[in-house]
């Protein structure tokens, strides 16, 4: 397999150096999120992670970045998006520009020429200049192929590109190399970590499941939610901090539109220590709603079984027994 | 690749996984990076190697457990016993009484995963096999020895023989038990799943006029598949870019930073239409049942098409969307025939009903689903009215119960409505139902 690691991802030893790598820049992984990414370096494949809005999919390609120090490469995608925008384009504003300053150079380059002919293949041995990289306006993709030390690839929401843009990815990905046909090949002399992120919007196509590692991540545990809201909270007192991850989880298992995440937790926290919060208590509670549910119908929904879920989860007892979180 | 791999692999094929061999291979490799001593790291990397959607996690996790939980493990402490040089003789050498006597679990777990082996207990696909598999393997086991120890005690003919006797039928019974648990195992990981796909594919193909009242929970989950198979397909993007005529205004826009010199072209692009579905169901007796089938179909795929609208009726038409709305599917089924599924079908009642009431329904982007087998009482079939409707909607799709023989005799109106409709069908299975959906909303794209 691989002996020996490629130039950028030297921390990326075994699984334990990624959770606490990835742990010492903030992000609190699992077991099965530090295996993809092992085994992405292992395989040297894509990681496709689908899971619900605010969970940290996107925020782990970030911190992978953060973390080996090597550059983050942020593809967006939208219905629409094309080579153009994800690849590379000629800047044909800068090729215009130039032309027209250079046509009075014209005539000295081509003056001494008798026929039309010659004149054309004299102009014909300086179309290089002008197709060469100076010109190219280089994207996420092709920059990612030309970090010489590595790099993370995220191709955000890749659920909202088209198909044709999903089978075009495939190719790119296949042997991360492109093809500029005026330049040449460039081939990514370290291929860079490549993280797709879905929200499942549209099904993906299966050749691009096949092809790359599937990783789902859930909303998370009791314990982990309380690590990463620690760790992304400062000054938050652990009392206060049990409480509201308890109720935060209850929350979860009702029946409601759109369930919290941890998006939602970490900003609820903020808010909590913003209004000096100490323990939770109804009135917080209902005034600070809105910060983690964002339909006025789940609002609604809670409301009612606020004092329940507070009064369950300051004396420590889950308020759901026997409902783990989906 | 080893045979642990590929055998569980083949068990995840079994239970409706998609593994392709390219996955396989990437699962090798994984394995090969992670090895076999840590089972929450194998699992883990198994699991983002084989399983692609959240259905497959769920069933690779069960199929991991039950799979993992008894095998050895290669590289294990287990493989030790393989490598045991005695387990090279014939397995007819193994005396059963002495290996039951013995009490050594470890030896017997041995020694049965080893006559499953040989009579390749993992190929059992139904689950009327189990005996036989079980039965195979005591003989493998040398259940005749044991047998022939049983014959000899009970000739002794004296206290002890009997006695003996006693033990060994004992320990034939317990060795047939743990046989029977083994081949269950193997039935519950390799089995079962290719018994559930046939039993589906029978399902999908069965007259649902004939489908029990016991098939309805197997029905709803491959109704539900359907849908779902229907509504990947059908919720790509809206819009089509149409290539070849050009979009003057954006292109000026888009290049007016070049001197409005057209370097990038914009083309005109088509929107799609969104699909709008009227459904118009005869609730009376004889085709209540496909009704139910229909409405569960379309009803789930409500993401999809949000612009649907379902009418039912055997002499009035009763708008039945909030029903549907507002009620679970089985007790908005029933609602509905209790409203609408009385009195003796009349088709023109129902068209005039949908004239005065709804017609601002019925659009240029409108497709009419009827289900009925258009017997009318011999009461006017009002054809003018739904003639006009056909001309008002984009397609007009007949769906009738009733085998094409049948169509026009007695007091079927059937052969009066059909120049009218874009396309008339008999729908006798779910597989039927599913083509014609899938054709209403292919007219779409």
């Amino acid at each position: 397999m691989t002996k020996t690691i490629p130039t950028g991802y030297e921390p990326m030893t075994s699984i334990e150096a990624i959770t606490s790598g990835l742990e010492s820049v903030g992000y609190i992984s699992t077991q099965q999120i530090s295996t993809a990414v092992f085994l992405a370096l292992g395989l040297r494949k894509p990681i496709l992670i689908e899971g619900p809005a605010g969970v940290g999919k996107t925020d782990l390609a970030a911190s992978l970045s953060r973390w080996l120090d090597v550059p983050l490469l942020r593809l967006q995608c939208y219905e629409g998006l094309d080579e153009g925008k994800a690849l590379y384009e000629w800047k044909y504003g800068k090729q215009l520009l130039y032309t027209q300053l250079l046509k009075e150079k014209l005539n000295e380059v081509v003056g001494d020429e008798k026929s039309l002919e010659s004149s054309l293949a004299k102009l014909g041995s300086f179309e290089d200049l002008f197709f060469s990289e100076q010109f190219l306006e280089s994207r996420p993709l092709l920059t990612a192929m030309r970090q010489s030390a590595g790099s993370v690839l995220l191709v955000d929401e890749i659920d909202k590109s088209d198909e044709e843009f999903e089978a075009f990815l495939l190719e790119v990905l296949s042997d991360y190399q492109v093809t500029v046909p005026e330049i040449g090949t460039i081939k990514a002399n370290v291929p860079p970590i490549v993280i797709l992120t879905s929200n499942n919007v549209r099904e993906l196509g299966d050749a691009l499941k096949r092809r790359c590692l599937h990783l789902h991540i859930g909303f998370p545990d009791h314990k982990r939610e309380q690590r990463i809201v620690q760790a992304r909270v400062e000054g938050i007192s652990e009392d206060l901090l049990n409480q509201m991850v308890g109720f935060v989880q209850s929350v979860r298992d009702m029946d409601i539109k759109k369930r919290p995440s941890i998006a939602e937790t970490v900003d609820w926290a903020k808010t909590l220590l913003l209004l000096h919060a100490n323990a939770l208590d109804e009135v917080f509670v209902r005034d600070t709603l809105n910060v983690l549910l964002k339909h006025e119908s789940d609002i609604a929904a809670v409301s009612g079984d606020v004092p329940k879920l507070v009064r369950e989860a300051t004396s420590g007892k889950p308020a759901y027994p026997g409902q783990m979180a989906r | 690749m080893d045979r642990q791999i590929t055998s569980f692999i083949r068990a995840l094929r079994a239970s409706d996984v998609r593994v392709s061999t390219g996955e396989a291979l990437d699962a090798a490799r994984a394995v090969s990076v992670t090895g076999y001593a840590d089972r929450n790291f194998l699992k883990d990397a198994l699991r983002c190697t084989l399983a692609k959607s959240p259905d497959e996690v769920v069933t690779f996790d069960e199929l991991f457990e039950a799979y993992f939980a008894t095998r050895d493990i290669p590289g294990g402490k287990s493989s030790d016993t393989q490598s045991d040089p005695g387990s090279d003789a014939p397995y007819t050498d193994i005396d059963p009484v002495e290996l039951m006597e013995s009490g050594d679990e470890a030896a017997i777990a041995a020694a049965l995963e080893r006559a499953a082996d040989a009579v390749d207990a993992d190929d059992i696909r139904f689950s009327t096999q189990v005996a036989y598999f079980a039965q195979q393997m005591v003989k493998q086991m040398g259940g005749e020895k044991l047998q022939e120890r049983l014959m000899q005690a009970f000739q002794e003919r004296s206290e002890e023989g009997e006695a003996e006797a006693e033990r060994l039928i004992e320990m034939r019974r317990d060795l047939t038990l743990r046989a029977r648990e083994r081949v269950q195992r193997s039935y519950d990981i390799f089995g079962k799943g290719e018994t559930e796909q046939f039993r589906n594919d029978f399902a999908e193909n069965k007259k649902l006029s004939a489908i029990e009242l016991s098939d309805m929970a197997r029905m709803k989950v491959l109704v539900a598949r359907i849908a779902k198979r229907l509504a990947v397909k059908h919720s790509r993007r809206r819009r089509k870019k149409n290539r070849g005529q050009l979009d003057v205004r954006r292109t000026m826009r888009a290049n007016a930073g070049v001197d409005g010199v057209p370097f990038n072209v914009v083309w005109r692009q088509k929107r799609r239409e969104r699909p709008k579905i009227v459904v118009i169901c005869d609730v009376s007796g004889s085709v209540a049942r496909y009704v139910r089938f229909l409405l569960l179909l379309l009803w789930s795929m409500k993401d999809v098409v949000p612009d649907m609208h379902a009418f039912a009726f055997s002499n009035k038409l009763v708008d039945v969307d909030d029903i549907l709305e507002d009620n679970p599917f089985e007790h908005a089924m029933d609602i509905i025939l209790r409203v609408a599924g009385m009195g003796s079908t009349d088709y023109g009642q129902a068209w005039s009903d949908l004239k005065t009431n709804h017609e601002s329904l019925i659009d240029r982007r409108t497709t009419i689903i009827v289900l009925g087998d258009g017997r009318s009482n011999y009461d006017d079939p009002r054809t003018d009215l739904f003639r006009d409707f056909s001309a008002r909607a984009k397609r007009t799709i007949w769906l009738n119960p009733e085998p094409l023989a049948a169509w026009g005799t007695g007091d079927s109106e059937i052969p009066r409505y059909r120049p009218y409709c874009s396309t008339m069908n008999h729908v006798a299975t779910l597989k039927d139902l599913e083509r014609a959906v899938d054709d209403v909303l292919s007219a779409y794209s």
